[in-house]
């Protein structure tokens, strides 16, 4: 079964080249059922090449599958070849899985939308077909460059899928292409990623040079054998990783591109933007991690810029207007959990994470998508409420979703990946009290952002008219998604609570798991769960006295002068944006503002001088005939003399 | 024999073309695509033929044929074939089609007279990539500059003629110092041997000193280098571009400019093996600015064809950054990225054309919003574009990449610099879809879409973009004998003259 | 000797016409000028023929007769149809050649 794993990436690309080369032949219909239906059969065959790969695992730990040559020359050898292990059979079955349902999802949304004004008013094509046709495409192109990704057995294939994945999701912001907005957002999304993508290429490049060779296991074991911990090298090359892996995942500096990102369709925020491309990033550090053991400076500086950015993203999330942006600003901070994980070691915990959330936030935007849908594409939530009533489905689901996230204890899937998180953060040998602290503090943020989120939107008085019902489409997604993100924590259950730890026992092949240690400074396990609990109770129980209809307590915070003041800090992302416009954007603005070529004026000064010398000679040329006479006698006298002495 | 068919092939049809057009308007395009697939044929069956030759990699050419012209000053018809030939002529012959195919309804006076200048330029195009006697070469390499000229100067845009009179001037300056050289080596085999000889084989054999030979090198570097162009010799390139008519620009983006590096990888490494090395950071620090500057200044351009032309820059810059790193991986990525640039931008100046002759003007502040109206040009404008930007999976990523990948080891800082300008590429590349298809449409005017011959065309040459991308082996393993000859050749020089200052590099670059 | 003061008259002669040339505004005058030089070049081709005993002088004095003579007529014809055009003589007045 194994053998099929190279299907599980083509199908998808399959769907992709039949949509773009003869979509233009196809019924809305048979567009869906392409462009669902490549990656259900995706997610299915998925589904059995992880049943072959668990039945042969104790023996078989990873599975390595080479299609043909790519790049061999000079010393370089690379093929399209696929590396199957427990990391990348946890990545792909969340792409194929959460990337069918929102497909699924899509095949309802994008028909709405579509009336309101997705492509061309009837152009030569038709109508919106085009639009529905090009969605499904870039759909489809994105979930194989996904799993290209996660399966590469080299670096190449990895950047490869890296970079396909970028262009996907600067084609699917910029779907919607008449508004100029959307374009810029793409824009910025592909630039600011690239920025990382380059340190990162530039890693490899290094890399290569130290092994001659690009293949992800061969380069791990030669760093090992010839890298000592600390030295310059391993630690350049981190730090190239992780510059690519910051990115991608949206973390600081580079977090800027996600909320903007938000001008794509939902389900494209619910795929790329919260469930799988921007976790790339987690899943390179994770993939490289022997590479970060040796570069202790970087790893630790990941878990920094963990804690940093998921506290920066939840303030920012505390203040959003549109609900999408929410949304994007706590995706940015859960991904910071994820970081932090990855910072003490901590590699299956992060991993469990980007499973839950993958769940929950795809659910999230989905139920989000469903309430902007029936809402005529309001997103702001200000002028959104009371929709607990008009559709119980998108209220329940969202509400589990938000639990998820908030990590409300015992019941949801976010409790127990985020526990797993805070819990190794102190404990682990590379943790310590401070990134406790920071990601407990995290933690109340959650709780106060996301049910802000739903206080807002679905109770109080109706403000937007609502309208429509989602679908069987729509709902059958939100519904799966809400059960899993209730339901996934059984995966890993902490020792205080169950202790049944399948998830790392399944990736101990390919991760190596922490040991935890024995030091009577660090609180008991459940002790600490105690603490983050009511901390995220607390959260919600602050969102529930601020944001309820009863309340007021904010709006006296918020209208002092600092309260304002801090308020537009955060809206504004912490004022990033206008530092690099700064130092980026307005100089190269200035740099390109001529469109002249500096070096071409210098040419064509010395085509003015020479036309001045031919004119200053040419007036000797004055037509006179006894001048000319006199200048050949001259010139006559001249040669004679020069002849004569 | 096949060889001189090669060359010959075309420059019969040239005439034959003019003569064609008082029979019928459609003619002289009709002789033009015959020869041109008949080249093509010919260059794939040689391709075909020579597999098992191309393996063992130990024979220098493929075919060679030779005869005496002008005994007295030592030039020979020498003609040789070599992977690194080969591909460029199979890239020659395709787009020379492609030119053929992009002209077809814009060029409509003196139609006959217009593709016996197109053909005249691909037969020198192809007598420079199999001359071996640099007399002939030359020769060749002159031919291919009148035609151009007048292809720009007589069916051009607006500014015609300064446009093909700075493109003329340029290129004949650079060709100046190029022949100085080309005839100083002469006199100096005449020097050393006694005889004066114009041959490959004979100037390679020749020990030239040191200080001679940087002389000489620069002079071979002033030639190509204009052609290339490096910056700054640059700036004839946007003119000329802008203002040639479609099929013009395709054959000076996709050939003219590779002549320019065939020839320093033929001719000014070979011969000057030390000097090339003493030479290279210069050149390379030309190559990374050439590819930063170009970017710059093609994000700057509201010109459609001005800027793909300035990426043209950018991209030849990675080529002559690979050509003077002088390691197997750098040299292989200059090739290819000679291959999938002549592609890539050969369609989007064909996508160009395609639109000017239905808005009538190349400014992209008038454009906007197209994606609606012609949506399988813009389609393919995405396509090339992104595949200009070096995204992987299509044949710029494997050459930028093996260029970068190749440079790393010996100048990581030129490297470095280089690969910023990949952030560039996508900064300009999206900057031309923005403004021209996305937003909105500055007008509700209806166009017509592609035609089936451009449309059918235009998806060839993505379909020769995606297999480069995925499977470059056949190309890599054509010019990989070549590339290591060259190689060998200059680590072997290495050691004729002792006091050559040339850097002991590891041994792993030289295997 | 006798070549010797030949060939001094000769260098006179071309150098009084010469001067002719340069000083005179009329264009009649000029080819009369003209004239002259060639008869100063003929004379000194006829005096070092005579001094060498060589045929090669008496030659080119009937080559620069047959010359003047053909010049001459060029040249008037010219002068006719310059006047016809610029009612003058006067060699400054046509200098409409210029660069």
């Amino acid at each position: 079964m194994l053998k099929l794993l190279w299907l599980i990436p083509a199908l998808p690309m399959a769907g992709f080249l039949l949509l773009a080369l003869l979509g233009d032949r196809f019924t809305r219909r048979h567009v869906a059922w392409v462009g669902v239906g490549s990656v259900g059969a995706a997610a299915m065959i998925n589904g059995l090449v992880a049943v072959g790969f668990v039945r042969v695992l104790p023996d078989v730990t990873s599975y390595t599958q080479t299609l043909w040559t790519w790049v061999e020359t000079s010393g370089m050898a690379t093929g399209i070849a696929f590396h199957l292990d427990a990391l990348s059979v946890v990545m792909t079955l969340v792409i194929t899985g959460v990337g069918f349902l929102i497909h699924l999802y899509s095949t309802e949304y994008i028909i709405d939308t579509g009336k309101a004004g997705v492509s061309a008013p009837a152009g030569p094509e038709g109508d919106n077909d085009e639009g529905y046709r090009r969605f499904f495409a870039y759909m489809n192109l994105f979930v194989a460059s996904m799993l290209t990704l996660v399966l590469a057995d080299n670096l190449l294939l990895l950047y490869l899928g890296w970079e396909g994945v970028g262009i996907c999701s600067y084609l699917l912001i910029g779907f919607w292409y008449r508004e100029p907005e959307n374009g810029a957002a793409a824009q910025k999304a592909f630039i600011v990623t690239r920025i990382g993508d380059t340190g990162f290429a530039i890693g490899l490049f290094a890399l290569f040079a130290s092994f001659k060779t690009l293949s992800i296991q061969q380069v791990q074991t030669l760093a090992a054998e010839s890298w000592p911990v600390g030295s310059g090298i391993a630690i350049a090359v981190a730090a190239l990783l992780l510059a690519g892996a910051v990115g991608k995942s949206a973390q600081l500096p580079l977090q800027v591109w996600l909320p903007d990102a938000m001008a794509g369709p939902t389900p494209v925020s619910a795929l790329i933007h919260a469930a799988t491309m921007v976790t790339a990033g987690v899943y390179l550090i994770a993939r490289m991690h022997v590479l970060f053991s040796l570069a202790p400076p970087v790893h630790d500086a990941v878990a920094v810029i963990g804690v940093l950015t998921l506290l920066l993203a939840g303030c920012s999330a505390l203040v959003q207007r549109d609900i999408k942006r929410v949304l994007a600003y706590s995706t940015i901070s859960q991904i910071g959990y994820m970081f932090l994980a990855l910072g003490v070691g901590a590699w299956s915990a992060a991993l469990f994470h980007f499973v839950t959330h993958a769940c929950f936030k795809a659910l999230l935007f989905l139920a989000a998508g469903a309430v902007i849908l029936s809402l005529h594409h309001e997103q702001n939530i200000f002028r959104m409420g009371g929709l607990r009533r008009h559709s119980p489905v998108t209220f329940w689901t969202f509400l589990i979703g938000a639990s998820a996230l908030a990590g409300m204890p015992l019941i949801t899937a976010g409790f127990y990946s985020k526990d797993w998180i805070l819990w190794e953060a102190w404990s682990a040998p590379l943790g310590g009290p401070w990134l406790w602290a920071g990601g407990a503090l995290g933690a109340l943020l959650t709780g106060l952002y996301s049910f802000r989120l739903v206080f807002r939107v679905f109770f109080g008085d109706v403000r937007t008219k609502p309208h429509g019902h989602p679908g069987p489409a729509m709902s059958i997604p939100l519904i799966v998604l809400a059960l899993l993100s209730l339901g996934a924590g059984v995966l890993e259950l902490p020792r205080t609570l169950g202790d049944s730890p399948l998830f790392s026992q399944f990736l101990s092949s390919a991760l190596p798991q922490l040991e935890p240690t024995v030091d009577s400074l660090v609180p008991s396990e459940g002790v600490l769960q105690l603490a983050v609990t009511l901390l995220s109770l607390l959260g919600i129980g602050l969102a529930a006295a601020f944001f309820l209809p009863a309340r007021g307590a904010v709006e006296h915070v918020a209208n002092t002068a600092w309260g304002r003041a801090l308020r537009m800090f955060w809206l504004e992302g912490w004022g990033f944006d206008r530092l690099y416009e700064v130092l980026a954007v307005r100089p190269w603005r200035r740099l390109t503002r001529d469109a002249e070529d500096a070096i071409d004026a210098w040419y064509d000064g010395l085509a003015e001088s020479l036309r001045r010398f031919h004119v200053s000679l040419s007036r000797t040329q004055n037509g006179n005939l006894r001048w000319y006479a006199a200048t050949v006698g001259l010139g006559a006298l001249v040669l004679v003399g020069f002849f004569a002495f | 024999m096949i060889l001189w068919s090669l060359i010959v092939i075309p420059l019969v049809a040239a005439p034959l073309a003019w003569w064609a057009e008082s029979r019928s308007r459609h003619a002289p395009r009709w002789i033009a695509i015959g020869a041109l697939a008949l080249d093509l044929v010919f260059a794939l069956l040689v391709w075909s033929q020579d597999r098992s030759l191309l393996a063992s990699g130990d024979g220098r050419w493929l075919l060679e044929s030779s005869a005496a012209w002008i005994p007295r000053w030592g030039i020979t018809l020498h003609l040789g074939l070599d992977g690194l030939s080969l591909v460029l002529i199979v890239l020659t012959a395709f787009l020379g089609l492609m030119a053929v195919v992009s002209s077809w309804t814009e060029i409509q006076e003196r139609v006959g007279f217009f593709h016996f200048n197109l053909l005249a330029v691909l037969g020198g195009v192809v007598g420079v990539f199999l001359a071996l006697d640099l007399f002939v070469f030359f020769l060749f390499w002159e031919l291919m500059l009148v035609p151009m000229y007048l292809l720009i100067a007589l069916w051009g845009h607006e500014n015609r003629r300064y446009s093909s009179f700075k493109f003329f001037l340029f290129t004949q300056a650079g060709s100046l110092f190029l022949l100085i050289a080309i005839v100083a080596l002469a006199v100096l085999h005449r020097e050393t041997a006694g005889r004066l000889s114009f041959d490959y084989a004979d100037l390679l054999a020749m020990v030239i000193a040191p200080q001679t030979a940087g002389w000489l090198l620069l002079g071979f570097f002033l030639g190509f280098a204009v052609k290339l162009p490096a910056v700054p010799f640059h700036t004839w390139l946007p003119d000329a571009h802008t203002d040639a008519p479609t099929g013009g620009s395709v054959i000076l983006a996709g050939l003219l400019l590779k002549t320019g590096a065939y020839g320093l990888l033929r001719f000014t490494i070979p011969l000057f093996p030390e000097a090339a090395a003493d030479f290279a950071p210069v050149a390379m620090a030309l190559g990374a600015t050439g590819i930063l500057y170009g970017a710059a200044l093609a994000f700057a351009q509201t010109d459609f064809k001005r800027l793909v032309a300035y990426s043209s820059i950018a991209h030849l810059g990675f080529a002559l950054l690979g050509i003077f790193a002088m390691t197997g991986l750098a040299l292989q990525g200059a090739v290819m990225q000679l291959v999938a640039h002549g592609i890539s931008t050969g369609a989007l100046f064909m996508l160009a054309g395609a639109l000017q002759e239905r808005l009538h003007t190349r400014d992209m502040r008038r454009m906007g919003g197209l994606w609606a109206v012609v949506p399988r040009m813009a389609a393919l404008t995405l396509f090339f574009a992104v595949a200009s930007l070096g995204l992987p999976g299509l044949a710029n990523f494997i050459g930028e990449f093996l260029v970068l990948f190749g440079s790393f080891e010996g100048h990581p800082v030129f490297t470095v610099l280089a690969a910023t300008g990949m952030v560039a590429a996508a900064i300009y590349a999206l900057a031309l879809l923005q403004r021209s298809f996305f937003g909105r449409p500055a007008d509700e005017r209806r166009l017509p879409d592609l035609s089936r011959l451009a449309f059918a065309s235009l998806l060839a040459m993505a379909v020769v973009q995606v297999w480069l991308g995925w499977y470059p082996s056949p190309v890599l393993k054509t010019t990989e004998p070549a590339v290591q000859l060259l190689l060998r050749e200059r680590t072997q020089a290495a050691f004729i003259i002792p006091d050559s200052s040339v850097p002991a590099h590891s041994s792993r670059e030289r295997q | 000797m006798l070549a010797t003061h030949a060939l001094v008259l000769a260098m006179l002669l071309f150098g009084l016409g010469l001067i002719g040339l340069l000083v005179r505004r009329n264009v009649l005058y000029m080819l009369l000028s003209i004239e002259v030089m060639l008869n100063g070049a003929s004379l000194a081709f006829i005096a070092a023929g005579s001094r060498w005993a060589q045929p090669d002088g008496q030659v080119m004095f009937l080559f620069i007769l047959t010359l003047a003579a053909a010049e001459v007529s060029v040249a008037l014809g010219i002068v006719l149809q310059v006047y016809y055009r610029f009612r003058t003589l006067d060699a400054d007045a046509f200098s409409l050649m210029k660069g």
